[in-house]
């Protein structure tokens, strides 16, 4: 899928031509290999981007509820758009103290060592066909152990369930794994084995927060959980070793040569750093494709009553700090749907438009639970509705029930992060491509009663993967030296009469209902 | 009258009708014989639309679709935020390497609408003035857009030249003088004419064709922005020139692309 962060910066823009760094300029490297496109983007010592090259990858639809990548074309993708990044901004690669990585989560790959060619095409995080095998997992009454040791509730979502699918049904891999030929990784484990080397000794390594959403690493040990490898059948010897986030990997053979491998997250992961969400109770929220707000929750895990995930928030030095997330499923795509499918609009950025030549709802509320509702409902029966039709309905009051859906989901998650944490949230931090949303931006305020913050350049996901390679190599010395980078760009104050916001709510929760069991078992039938 | 009208725009025009009448892009071949016309007519017509970008190809593909600017033609130009859009990475950055406050603005009828604001980067306390409006005659972007947007703002004559401050400008032959003054150097300025002790700078938005279409412009106090002789800091010039480019650039492309209704992720 095209996001909305994608779409503005496919650009030849390029960036700074004009304004290259000095020859002498130390600079640090991002790659955000993303869902939809891979990108390069060049930092410096203050955090201002100097450059980015952006190349798009296919999108293999081979069924419904399947959806793959592969990862040979976002390698090469890869060694296009680095030096490219380089020629935009006029910097040599002597320049670069070191290159960091920010990737799509949960999406798996194997491959085999010796032709450093994949068995398979990657499966994506939006895959869902482990669905029975993890209906299977808990009705065989491992859910319990699997939460209780990995802190994820079972689910689709995750890699491992994908890497035991792969194992099953690829020729060779099962053989290849335990002769030892063969190896697994998210895609940021594929990305440092090829640069450090790959058939020539590739170094086959994961970071922490990768591996938190594997359901295979113990959340409190950070180490391969064997009763979680022995429950989904996987053999250790193909999996990475799980590192910190800031920590020299390897060094570049190719690409790059010379120039340490030395930083890797999780691209929600990468946002909460790039964000300097550095104390507990910071969080942020990345607006995208979906939405995902994680909450720094300090050195031990936090556990959720109530529809979060506990998982690893960053690992710098020794000391982990762990984060409360919660994903809602479809917020820019929600919009993405209301262009293409709908032709409502012509580009994601008119929705504004459209929605302000009303002044309300006009009393319609969509539910966008087209794949199910994930936090903090976590309903995957769950069918989008659209409710309160009337004939005084007409497209701008879709277009605000379509944005407003987006505050409300941020709404629930935050509420759930409150409950959890007994400390209120008092600001939020945002990024992403719909934060040049005026109209929704001011609506989040307005329905969480607390401002919302932009910063300055809303790269926080590759601004997150450069400064866990620039901490690793000393560019930067501290978190705190990274705080004073962060620069508020835009806030938006809450506005709302009291009583609209509760009625409102109310109004939400009641479409929500609606839309909750729709999709029957055959056993219901 | 056939008789007086001119060949090549008629083909030209049901050239447009036929991409119009489908979703799906159309080659040479197909178009040469839908319209019979020779394959050399038809080349050069296509082609010159695509100069003119009324028509798009896919990178790799030689067939022809609507552009999405052509969408748009009858719209009456740039939506403000599709503006916002493509200006964001670029406001953010002029902001980031002049120290500055950022405003982003479009005509509206007699006034300047502003659709975006990027706050000064210093951490200070800041009131977010997206939506808000301002005089044509007294900001830095009203007066940008005055001078370079003469069709899509009222004449000088026809405004109400209120005063703010000391220094605005109240009557029609200075406030010409200025404008005449932006567009030689192409861009245009005001030395605390709104507001007291507050200064601006801004430089046009050009969409394809070269039409203004907004107007980006740094704000701040009058003696960061101004040097001696109340002339613009020169880092401040370029890189508000720069910027205004690279929007423009970026809008260009977001018009390019072809009309996105009907694709699929």
């Amino acid at each position: 899928m095209r996001c909305w962060r994608c779409r503005r910066r496919r650009t030849r823009s390029g960036g700074a031509r004009e304004r290259v760094a000095a020859v002498t300029d130390r600079v640090v490297a991002a790659i955000d290999q993303g869902t939809t496109s891979t990108r390069c983007l060049l930092f410096n010592r203050a955090g201002r981007m100097l450059a980015v090259a952006q190349r798009e990858h296919r999108q293999h639809y081979p069924a419904p509820g399947l959806v793959e990548h592969d990862a040979a074309e976002i390698w090469h993708n890869v060694q296009r758009i680095v030096p490219a990044a380089l020629r935009h901004a006029g910097i040599a690669p002597e320049q670069l103290v070191g290159l960091g990585i920010a990737n799509q989560r949960e999406t798996t790959v194997i491959w085999n060592r010796h032709t450093g060619k994949p068995l398979a095409r990657a499966i994506t995080w939006q895959d869902t066909r482990t669905d029975g095998m993890v209906n299977r997992l808990v009705a065989d009454g491992h859910g319990e152990v699997i939460t209780e040791i990995c802190g994820l509730p079972p689910a689709t979502y995750f890699a491992g369930p994908r890497l035991r699918w792969l194992l099953d049904h690829v020729p060779g891999a099962r053989a290849g794994a335990e002769a030892g030929d063969v190896l697994f990784g998210t895609m940021e484990s594929w990305l440092i084995w090829q640069l450090s080397g790959g058939v020539h000794g590739g170094v086959h390594v994961t970071d922490v927060t990768n591996a938190s959403r594997t359901m295979l690493m113990d959340l409190t040990t950070l180490e391969w959980s064997s009763t979680l490898l022995k429950i989904l059948d996987v053999p250790e010897r193909m999996l990475p070793a799980i590192r910190p986030n800031a920590e020299v990997y390897g060094v570049c053979t190719t690409v790059l040569p010379g120039v340490p491998v030395c930083g890797a997250l999780g691209d929600q992961q990468a946002a909460l750093v790039g964000q300097a969400c550095f104390a507990p109770g910071e969080v942020k929220c990345t607006y995208g494709t979906g939405a995902f707000l994680l909450m720094n929750t300090g050195v031990r895990p936090a556990a959720s009553a109530h529809g979060l995930i506990p998982t690893v928030g960053y690992k710098f030095g020794s000391e982990p700090v762990y984060a409360l997330e919660g994903a809602i499923a479809m917020t820019g795509s929600l919009v993405q749907w209301f262009r293409d499918s709908l032709g409502m609009i012509g580009s994601a950025a008119q929705i504004e438009t459209l929605a302000r030549t009303v002044p309300d709802n006009g009393g319609c509320y969509i539910v966008p639970a087209f794949s199910g509702l994930y936090s903090p409902r976590w309903h995957p029966e769950a069918r989008g509705v659209m409710v309160g039709l009337t004939s005084f309905i007409d497209r701008g009051h879709l277009a605000r029930a379509v944005l407003e859906a987006t505050g409300w989901q941020t709404r629930e998650v935050v509420d759930a992060m409150n409950a959890d944490s007994g400390v209120p949230v008092t600001r939020l931090k945002v990024d992403g491509g719909m934060t040049a949303n005026h109209l929704l931006m001011q609506f989040v305020a307005d329905v969480l009663d607390v401002p919302v913050e932009r910063p300055l350049g809303s790269e926080a996901v590759s601004v997150g993967a450069a400064y866990a390679a620039g901490l690793a190599v000393g560019y930067w010395s501290d978190l705190e030296g990274l705080r004073s980078n962060w620069h508020r760009a835009a806030a938006w104050e809450p506005g709302m009469d009291p009583a609209r916001r509760r009625s409102e709510h109310a109004n939400w929760a009641r479409a929500v209902d609606r839309s909750v069991g729709w999709v029957q078992t055959p056993s219901d039938t | 009258m056939p008789g007086s009208s001119i060949q090549s725009i008629e083909r030209a025009a049901a050239v447009l009708r036929l991409l119009a009448s489908t979703e799906r892009p159309l080659g040479l071949a197909e178009l040469s014989v839908a319209l019979d016309l020779p394959r050399p007519t038809v080349h050069g017509i296509v082609r010159t639309l695509r100069d003119v970008e009324f028509v798009v190809q896919e990178p790799g593909d030689s067939r022809y679709r609507l552009a999405k600017a052509l969408h748009g033609l009858g719209r009456g130009g740039v939506d403000p935020h599709d503006l916002r859009a493509a200006a964001m990475n670029w406001a953010d950055s002029l902001a980031g390497s002049t120290g500055l406050a950022v405003l982003l603005g479009v005509v509206d009828g007699h006034r300047v609408q502003v659709v975006h604001h990027v706050f000064r980067p210093d951490g200070s306390a800041q009131r977010l003035r997206t939506g808000e409006d301002q005089p044509l005659h007294a900001g830095a972007l009203g007066k940008c857009l005055l001078a370079f947007a003469p069709v899509s703002t009222p004449p000088t004559r026809a405004l109400e030249l209120l005063r703010f401050t000391g220094r605005t400008c109240t009557d029609v032959e200075s406030l010409d003088a200025h404008l005449a003054t932006a567009r030689r150097r192409g861009w245009a300025d005001e030395l605390a004419e709104l507001e007291p002790g507050v200064g601006g700078a801004a430089a046009p938005i050009r969409a394809s064709g070269g039409t203004a279409v907004g107007a980006l412009g740094v704000t701040g106090p009058v003696d960061e922005l101004f040097g001696v002789g109340g002339k613009l800091r020169r880092p401040h010039a370029e890189q508000l020139v720069l910027a205004s480019r690279e929007v423009s650039g970026a809008l260009l492309e977001m018009q390019a692309t072809p009309h996105p209704i009907g694709w699929r992720p």
